[in-house]
C-alpha cells in the first residue's frame, strides 16, 4: 500500500523530490520538540500543484498528511502522525511579489524570516513578527503556529501581519481565505486558519502585511537588584500609556550565562534586567525613553545603560537572542516553555517557577517577553542523568498549571501540538473544546490534516455529553 | 459575568435573532429577538485590557477608559457585540488595525442554548483554534456574544487632522505610519498622532493645514478593495488610502465567491447551527441582502 502511494507521488513530484528511505524519514520523525512521530514518505513540492497533488493522493491512499517549515517548532505541532505523509515546504521559498506602496507582499511558505525582512529592506521596510528562530523559521511555520516575538508587544503577532492565504484545503481543493482588500465578505477563515497547527490544510501561498521601518529607535538596558522590581517596571510602564516596541526580561542566570558567551557587559550581579526599545518619530522616542526612565526610578533600577549607536543596539539584541546559545555552558539540554500571564502576576508567577524548578532540584533560566507577560522558563538539565526527564516535565506542567490558575494561558506563541494537548481541559470545557472541533470538522470532516494535535483526545476531556452531532474530537 | 439569564433567553429550539443599538443593520425582521447584557465589568490598564457585557455601548466603553488615558480600536457607534458582530473597521483601520484583532475572549451562547468560551484573557493567547476571529464579522450566524474581553491601546497624546493637494500615495510614503490618510479625488486628509512637535513637523513637510475632522462620508455603499486600486475609483467617494475601504455614493460590485470558499463557509454554519436558528436567513457572504 505504501508502495502505491510513493510511486504515485513520484509520478506526481519527480523522482527526486519523493524520499522514503528509512535514514531521510528518521530526519522527519521530529521538530525542535522532544517528541517523535514516524513518516511514510516526504515529499518536496515546489508549487501549489504539487502540494494539492500530495494531499489528494494521501486522501486517495487513506493516510494523514502534516506540512512542515524548517521544522523549528517546540510544541510538537510537525511530529509526524504515524504513517503519514510529510509536505515540506522548504523548496516554496520564492517572495512573489512586493507591493512597496501598500506595504504587502506575497510570499511562498517556505520564505525565511528574516530572509523576507531583509528582501524589503531596501523598501524601509521589514516583517514584524521577529520568533528567536527568524534565521530558520519558515513564514508557513509562523502562520501555523501564530508565532511571536519581541517585537509583536507593539505590533501583534503574526495573524495581524497575514493578509491572505491561498490554501489547500484537507479535501485537496484550493482556494483563498483572505484577500488583498481590507473587509472580504464571509467568515474570517484567514484568522481562523492562521495558528491552526497544520489541522485546516496546507497554506501555500501567503499575503503579509509590510511594517515601515521607524525613523528613531531608542534601545535600554535597565538593571534591578529585585526581580519584582524588573516585573513592577514592566506593569507601571503599560500603564502609564506607553506601549514599547519591546519590553524583554532576563533573569541572574541567564544574564551570567549570555555573558560569559557574548561579553557585552551585562550587568551579571542584576537580579533582573529589563531590555526596553521604543520606536518612532524623535521626539516622541526622546519623550518615551525619558518616562520609561523615571519609572524604573521609581522601581529601583540601578542603571540605566542606552545604546549610542546600531552597533551597541545590536549587541544587546544579540545578549537577548542568544540566550538558547549561551545556555550549553551550563547544561547540554533544555526544555523551553511558554505561558502567558497577566502583567501583574509576573512577580508572584516567577516566584512560583523558581519554586516548582528548586522543588524539583532542577534550574532555570528565565528570558522572556515580559511586556506581554509570555513567560518563557528554560529548564537545563543533562538528559543522560537517569530520570531527569521525568522531572523537568512534571516541573513543567506544574509551571503551566501556576500560570492558568494566575488568570493566565498555557501558550503565547508556540502553540498547544502535542505537547500541551491533554492540558486544554485547564482552559477550556468540554463545550468550548467541542466548538474547536466543530470548526476542525468543517475544515477536514475526514480528520486527515494533522491529526492527534491540538485537541485531547475524548478520554481525556471530561464531560462530552454535549458535543454537537458529527463533531470531530 | 453571569450569561445564564442571556443563554436562557436564546434557548434551544425556535428561530432567534440579537437586538443591539441597531445601528448596523439591526435584527432580522420578523424574529423573536434577544438583547445581550451590557455594563463594564473590569477595567485593567496595566494588562491593556477591558472587560463587558457585549451589550455595551461603545461609547460607553470609551468613557470608561478615559481616566486611564486608553481606547479601543472599535468604531464608533451601536453597542461592543454589534460592532465585533459587524466586524467593519473604522476611519484608523490605518494606524489601529483592524477591529477583528481588538477581540481577545469571548463567551458567546451558541445554537444549543450552551455558554461556549472562545479565546483567553490576555493580549497574546495561542491556546487552541481561534473562535474569536470566527466571531468576530460572523453577524451573529454561529453564536450570540454575551460578554468579551477586548485589547485596549493608549489614547494619543496629541492628534490632528489635516487636509492638503499631496496625492495620498505620496503622503502614505513619505508619513512615518499616519493613522488615517483619506482621499476623495481632489484633496487627501491625514490623521496624525503622537508627540505635537512630531505631529505638526509632519504635516509641515507635506504643507498641510490644520481642520477640524475628516471629511463627510458618502452612504450609499462601503466597497473592499485591493489598496492598490484607490486612484481607480470613480463617482462620488472618500477612499481609505492603503486600507482599501471605499466610502461610495452607490452600492458596491457584486463579489464573486469561490465554490470552495462557499462549501466552507456551509459546513462551518451547520457545524456550529445545525438548524439554522441563529440569525436565520442572514447570508454572511452577501449580509446586506437579506
Amino acid at each position: 500500500m505504501t508502495t502505491a502511494l510513493v510511486a504515485a507521488l513520484r509520478a506526481a513530484l519527480g523522482p527526486d523530490r519523493v524520499r522514503d528511505n528509512p535514514t531521510e524519514l528518521s530526519l522527519y520523525r521530529h521538530d525542535a520538540s522532544h517528541m517523535e512521530g514516524a513518516a511514510v514518505v516526504v515529499c518536496f513540492p515546489t508549487s501549489t500543484a504539487e502540494v494539492q497533488a500530495c494531499v489528494r493522493l494521501a486522501v486517495e491512499h487513506d493516510r494523514p498528511f502534516v506540512a512542515r517549515g524548517s521544522g523549528t517548532g517546540l510544541a510538537g505541532g510537525a511530529v509526524p502522525p504515524n504513517g503519514a505523509v510529510v509536505i515540506v515546504t522548504t523548496k516554496m521559498n520564492r517572495v512573489l511579489s512586493v507591493d512597496a506602496a501598500v506595504r504587502q507582499a506575497w510570499v511562498e511558505p517556505g520564505v525565511l524570516n528574516l530572509d523576507l525582512s531583509r528582501t524589503v529592506l531596501p523598501a524601509g521596510l521589514h516583517f514584524a513578527p521577529d520568533p528567536s528562530s527568524q534565521q530558520t523559521c519558515s513564514i508557513g511555520g509562523n502562520v501555523a503556529n501564530n508565532a511571536g516575538g519581541p517585537h509583536c508587544l507593539a505590533e501583534g503577532v503574526t495573524n495581524a501581519h497575514i493578509l491572505a492565504l491561498e490554501v489547500v484545503l484537507p479535501d485537496g481543493s484550493v482556494t483563498v481565505l483572505g484577500g488583498e482588500d481590507p473587509e472580504p465578505a464571509g467568515y474570517d477563515l484567514r484568522g481562523v486558519f492562521v495558528g491552526s497547527e497544520g489541522m485546516f490544510g496546507v497554506a501555500t501561498k501567503i499575503l503579509v502585511r509590510l511594517t515601515p521601518n521607524p525613523p528613531a529607535v531608542s534601545t535600554m538596558l535597565m538593571d534591578f537588584a529585585r526581580v519584582e522590581d524588573g516585573a513592577n517596571t514592566v506593569s507601571a510602564v503599560i500603564a502609564s500609556g506607553i506601549v514599547p516596541a519591546a519590553l524583554e526580561m532576563m533573569d541572574q542566570l541567564c544574564l551570567e550565562a549570555v555573558e560569559a558567551y557574548i561579553h557585552a557587559g551585562l550587568p551579571v550581579d542584576a537580579a533582573a534586567a529589563l531590555l526596553v526599545e521604543v520606536v518612532g518619530l524623535p521626539h516622541g522616542v526622546a519623550a518615551d525613553a525619558e518616562a520609561i526612565t523615571r519609572i524604573a526610578g521609581d522601581h529601583g533600577v540601578r542603571t540605566v545603560r542606552v545604546a549610542a549607536d546600531d552597533a551597541e543596539r545590536a549587541l544587546l539584541w544579540k545578549g537577548r537572542k542568544s540566550a538558547f546559545g549561551a545556555i550549553a555552558r551550563i547544561k547540554p539540554n533544555y526544555y523551553l516553555h511558554d505561558t502567558v500571564v497577566p502583567r501583574r502576576q509576573l512577580p508572584a508567577v516567577l516566584r512560583q517557577v523558581y519554586e516548582i524548578v528548586a522543588r524539583h532540584e532542577l534550574l532555570v533560566l528565565n528570558v522572556f517577553h515580559a511586556g506581554d507577560g509570555n513567560l518563557h522558563p528554560l529548564i537545563v538539565f543533562d538528559g543522560r542523568e537517569p530520570g531527569i526527564l521525568e522531572r523537568v516535565h512534571a516541573a513543567g506542567e506544574e509551571i503551566v498549571r501556576a500560570s492558568v490558575e494566575a488568570g493566565g494561558v498555557l501558550s503565547g506563541e508556540h502553540g498547544i501540538g502535542l505537547e500541551k494537548r491533554d492540558l486544554m481541559p485547564l482552559m477550556f470545557s468540554a463545550v468550548d473544546l467541542a466548538a474547536q472541533a466543530a470548526l476542525r470538522d468543517a475544515f477536514d470532516p475526514a480528520g486527515r490534516a494533522n491529526p492527534g494535535k491540538v485537541l485531547p483526545s475524548p478520554a481525556t476531556c471530561g464531560d462530552l455529553q454535549r458535543v454537537p452531532e458529527g463533531a470531530w474530537i | 459575568m453571569d450569561l445564564s439569564d442571556f443563554a436562557a433567553a436564546v434557548g434551544t429550539d425556535d428561530p432567534v435573532t440579537i437586538s443591539g443599538a441597531g445601528s448596523r443593520g439591526g435584527p432580522v425582521a420578523g424574529v423573536r429577538a434577544v438583547v445581550a447584557p451590557s455594563g463594564i465589568e473590569r477595567v485593567e490598564p496595566a494588562e491593556m485590557t477591558v472587560s463587558c457585557g457585549a451589550g455595551t455601548p461603545v461609547a460607553e466603553l470609551d468613557e470608561a477608559l478615559v481616566p486611564f488615558s486608553q481606547a479601543v480600536a472599535i468604531p464608533p457607534s451601536g453597542t461592543v457585540g454589534g460592532a465585533l458582530a459587524v466586524g467593519q473597521s473604522g476611519l484608523r483601520r490605518l494606524g489601529y488595525g483592524p477591529v477583528r484583532d481588538v477581540l481577545l475572549q469571548a463567551h458567546y451562547v451558541s445554537a444549543a442554548g450552551d455558554i461556549v468560551k472562545a479565546g483567553g484573557p490576555t493580549v497574546k493567547n495561542v491556546s487552541g483554534f481561534d473562535l474569536c476571529r470566527l466571531l468576530v464579522g460572523s453577524h451573529g450566524t454561529l453564536g450570540f456574544l454575551g460578554d468579551v474581553i477586548v485589547r485596549t491601546r493608549p489614547r494619543a497624546r496629541y492628534e490632528q487632522w489635516f487636509r492638503g493637494t499631496v496625492a495620498p500615495d505620496e503622503a502614505l510614503a513619505r508619513l512615518y505610519r499616519p493613522t488615517s490618510v483619506l482621499w476623495d479625488g481632489t484633496r487627501t486628509w491625514v490623521l496624525l498622532e503622537g508627540d505635537e512637535r512630531d505631529v505638526e513637523a509632519q504635516a509641515t513637510t507635506l504643507g498641510f493645514d490644520a481642520v477640524a475632522g475628516p471629511p463627510g462620508l458618502p452612504r450609499g455603499g462601503r466597497w473592499s478593495i485591493p489598496p492598490s486600486q484607490w486612484a481607480a475609483v470613480r463617482g462620488e467617494y472618500v477612499v481609505e488610502v492603503g486600507v482599501g475601504i471605499v466610502h461610495h455614493a452607490e452600492p458596491g460590485p457584486p463579489v464573486a465567491v469561490d465554490p470552495a470558499a462557499r462549501s466552507l463557509h456551509q459546513r462551518i454554519k451547520a457545524n456550529f447551527d445545525p438548524t439554522g436558528r441563529l440569525n436565520p436567513g442572514l447570508d454572511v457572504l452577501d449580509p446586506a441582502r437579506r
